[in-house]
């Protein structure tokens, strides 16, 4: 496995600690996950709460090796700017895909994945299966 | 006919009664929302206008496409991608055409209606910014005034409403009573149009 195709992960918060915290708890339980780019997006550029494009556009560039960048959200206007994003066409690094995923769990299940050397779609299926984990 | 300049005024106006009605649509999204509305599409629709003072496309097209792109980008809530989506597939949807005809913007704006119902998801009687824009685009082939007034009566008729989408649906009946603020703002766009041919 080479680190330069490892699938890169962008989470997107509307919170900037939320989103840094986060990606760190999702590398510190990935045994192999310190090489996996993975790269928070969080709250507005200002540094208030909500979501930028700006930061986003540029956390996927920062996290593209080649095989694709898994985009995982949080609340209702980080899901509509993604798509959006997406829908332009030209912002996003190909083969960029919005994760269907709970946030935390997700984040989780998709970078020890992608530590693995897995490809874009079982880096997105192991994330949104962590939909199925009930806790009651 | 429509040129450049029509579009061009559409969203310094718009941009005007936003800063305008700021303090309202933010206080209307505080019962029901994260009372940032009026704030967030004032940051927008400033950055619209100073892109547009800076390089204004020469088509209608282009100036739209533009407009939404720096709502997308600027506004930071969930207003920004919708707003910013209804303004760009219009945009793309009217071409690089240099001139365009009221029943030409109509077919467009319908196109832009339609993908802000795909990106969020909401349908007329959600108490969303389609409650106002769906009757206005009906309206856009009697008249711009037509449309301006069907606007604001659909932003008036969410008030009994209960909301099914965004951070309003979390409260249940308890958005039952408020006008949405969306809808709101949808009617200030709308408004502007009419503003824009002097109607």
């Amino acid at each position: 496995m080479s680190d330069e195709r490892l699938v890169g992960i962008v989470l997107v918060s509307h919170s900037a600690e939320v989103a840094a915290s986060v990606a760190a708890l999702a590398k510190g339980l990935a045994g192999g996950g310190p090489a996996v780019p993975v790269a928070p997006a969080g709250g507005t550029e200002g540094g208030g709460l909500g979501t930028s494009a700006e930061l986003i556009a540029a956390a996927a560039a920062s996290v593209d090796r080649g095989a694709g960048v898994a985009v995982l959200t949080d609340l209702g206007s980080a899901v509509l700017t993604v798509k959006a994003l997406l829908a332009e066409g030209d912002e996003l690094p190909e083969q960029t895909r919005l994760v269907d995923a709970p946030f935390v769990e997700g984040a989780v299940a998709a970078v020890v994945t992608a530590a693995t050397g897995a490809d874009l779609a079982a880096v997105e299926s192991a994330a949104a299966e962590a939909y199925t984990y009930r806790k009651v | 006919m429509l040129d450049a300049d029509f579009f061009r005024r559409w969203m310094t106006v718009t941009a005007a009664s936003v800063n305008r009605e700021a303090e309202r649509l933010t206080a209307l999204d505080s019962p029901i929302g994260d009372a940032d509305h009026g704030s967030n599409l004032q940051r927008g629709f400033t950055a619209v206008t100073a892109t547009l003072e800076k390089e204004a496309p020469g088509t209608p097209g282009g100036i739209l496409t533009l407009a939404g792109r720096q709502l997308i980008s600027t506004v930071g809530g969930a207003s920004g991608p919708l707003y910013g989506t209804l303004l760009r597939r219009t945009g793309k949807a009217l071409g690089d055409a240099a001139e365009v005809s009221a029943e030409q913007l109509a077919e467009a704006l319908r196109a832009g209606v339609e993908a802000v119902m795909t990106l969020g998801g909401a349908a007329p009687g959600d108490k969303t910014m389609i409650d106002a824009l769906v009757p206005a685009v009906d309206a856009l082939g009697d008249s711009f005034a037509a449309a301006r007034t069907a606007a604001e009566e659909g932003a008036v008729a969410t008030t009994p409403l209960q909301a099914r989408k965004g951070r309003a649906s979390y409260l249940g009946e308890r958005s039952i009573g408020h006008q949405d603020p969306g809808a709101t703002s949808a009617a200030l766009l709308v408004a502007g149009l009419a503003e824009a041919a002097g109607e």
